[in-house]
């Protein structure tokens, strides 16, 4: 796939709920490698907007066009259940806010990252444990934790444990909601230095959800403001930052409190 | 290499009464590969911000910012994050990084964001790093714990690891030691002998009359002032 086309193209989706509006003809393209941010306060919608995106919730109206490793593009709104579910399990993964509703919590560390595999088709044990092995490695979980369940992990760990399970099949987009909310801030740099590190080497898109603008500066490329269902500023994550142009981009930035 | 035309930039403060603030009007520069011009005028009179805005880092009211083939002032996000990789580096006075990441890794990180072998971008920050007296103990540690000056120096080493041919320098020689402060005048002098396009910002005069072939005072781009 060349790295012109987009990976996604989002075209005026919607989604209310009766008369409140959840998000509202919200589009965009999002391209091979970069990260985009979406940054609003609590119940401006970027929640419900991910939640559309990534096909946990039927939207309205509009469309999520996805370049499909068989270089089709396909609308997920209009795939078919099983379709949307595989895509979910192979080229999109979703990192919840919470480990709890990411992570099976009576499974073993290393079977919540071979969970995924076998789900692709995976049924090589050896090769299983190997990758499982590999992944905890890599988001800096020691080997011998891999028999412990997530229970009897910190809240830091279970969550590179969730950032695990979900990139171990090699994923091409990966949602992120939060991902460092409610985390202590030695963990949080941990956690971005490592989010940072696997865009970079495998070339993954990422649509992260938070409202913390010191995350967004540290992981997006470009930044997506929300307010009341609207999308209100988009751009560079730094010019958006730095010289915000609507009046409420521009609230939201001079209200951080400095450290 | 960059080409700044009749480009003007205003701030509206919509959250205090919509001031609207005009800070720029008119402003044209050009900038030849192998040139070093130096931006002079007094404090407030838009230095940053004109150099801001061909970063990308603040939008532009109207006229044109070409750097390469690219115009930023126009350019989507996508073609601004492109140019930033590959063609036009920017050495701020701040250096922004992600906690806990080991300084050597945070200088070779424009190199691998090219496509560079680890290997090489680690020799290059390696040696950069030593050519700016950043002692060698300390490249495993983050650069967040350092001095001001190290910090500084850090962030030069990061802004020449990758051979830009255009480039932003915010007073690249404040704060530094003589030593240090040749280093970086003879890097940005090897910068310009390879033939990169380059735009400074030096209070230090001996620095400014050492790396740059002439000055821009931006004071006449002042909106009001009849250019």
């Amino acid at each position: 796939m060349s790295a012109d086309q987009a990976l996604l193209q989002v075209a005026g989706l919607t989604k209310t709920y009766g008369r409140r509006v959840g998000c509202c003809d919200v589009s965009f393209d999002l391209f091979p490698g970069e990260v985009m941010g979406i940054v609003g306060e609590s119940g401006s919608g970027k929640s419900t907007l991910l939640n559309c995106l990534a096909g946990h919730m039927p939207p309205d109206a509009g469309a999520v066009r996805f370049h499909m490793r068989d270089g089709t593009v396909r609308d997920t709104v209009r795939m078919s259940e099983p379709e949307r579910r595989m895509l979910g399990r192979t080229d999109w993964a979703f990192v919840h806010q919470h480990a709890v509703d990411g992570l099976r919590m009576n499974v073993s560390a290393g079977g919540n990252v071979g969970e995924r595999l076998m789900a692709v088709g995976a049924r090589h044990y050896g090769d299983i444990r190997g990758a499982a092995v590999d992944w905890l490695g890599r988001v800096e979980i020691a080997e011998d934790r891999i028999d412990d369940r997530p229970r009897q992990f910190s809240g830091g760990m279970q969550q590179r444990l969730q950032i695990a399970r979900n990139l171990v099949t090699g994923p091409r987009l990966v949602f992120m909601d939060e991902p460092t909310g409610g985390l202590d801030v030695s963990v949080q740099a941990r956690l971005l230095d490592l989010l940072r590190g696997l865009v970079r080497e495998m070339g993954l898109s990422a649509i992260i959800v938070t409202h913390d603008l010191a995350v967004v500066r540290l992981l997006a490329d470009r930044l997506m403001v929300m307010k009341d269902g609207q999308v209100v500023e988009t751009g560079l994550t730094d010019q958006v930052l730095d010289d915000p142009q609507h009046a409420y981009s521009q609230l939201l930035v001079s209200s951080v409190l400095q450290v | 290499m960059i080409s700044v035309q009749d480009v003007a930039k205003r701030f509206v403060l919509h959250n205090q009464g919509s001031t609207v603030i005009p800070v720029m009007q008119g402003a044209s520069l050009e900038v030849a590969s192998g040139e070093c011009v130096a931006l002079v005028g007094a404090s407030g009179a838009g230095k940053s911000t004109l150099m801001r805005m061909i970063y990308g880092n603040y939008t532009v009211a109207s006229g044109s910012i070409r750097v390469g083939d690219v115009d930023v002032a126009t350019a989507p996000p996508r073609d601004i994050l492109a140019l930033r990789r590959h063609s036009l580096g920017y050495v701020s006075q701040f250096l922004r990084v992600v906690p806990r990441v080991p300084t050597l890794d945070v200088v070779a990180e424009p190199l691998l964001a090219v496509g560079a072998g680890a290997e090489d971008a680690r020799a290059r920050a390696q040696r950069l790093l030593g050519q700016l007296n950043i002692p060698e103990r300390l490249w495993s540690l983050s650069p967040t714990t350092f001095s001001g000056g190290e910090q500084q120096r850090v962030n030069i080493a990061r802004g020449f690891a990758h051979a830009y041919p255009a480039m932003l320098l915010d007073e690249p020689t404040a704060s530094l030691d003589e030593t240090n402060r040749a280093v970086v005048l003879g890097l940005i002098a090897d910068a310009k002998a390879r033939g990169a396009a380059i735009i400074g910002i030096f209070h230090d005069t001996d620095a400014r009359a050492a790396v740059c072939d002439r000055e821009v005072d931006v004071s006449a781009f002042a909106p009001g002032v009849a250019a």
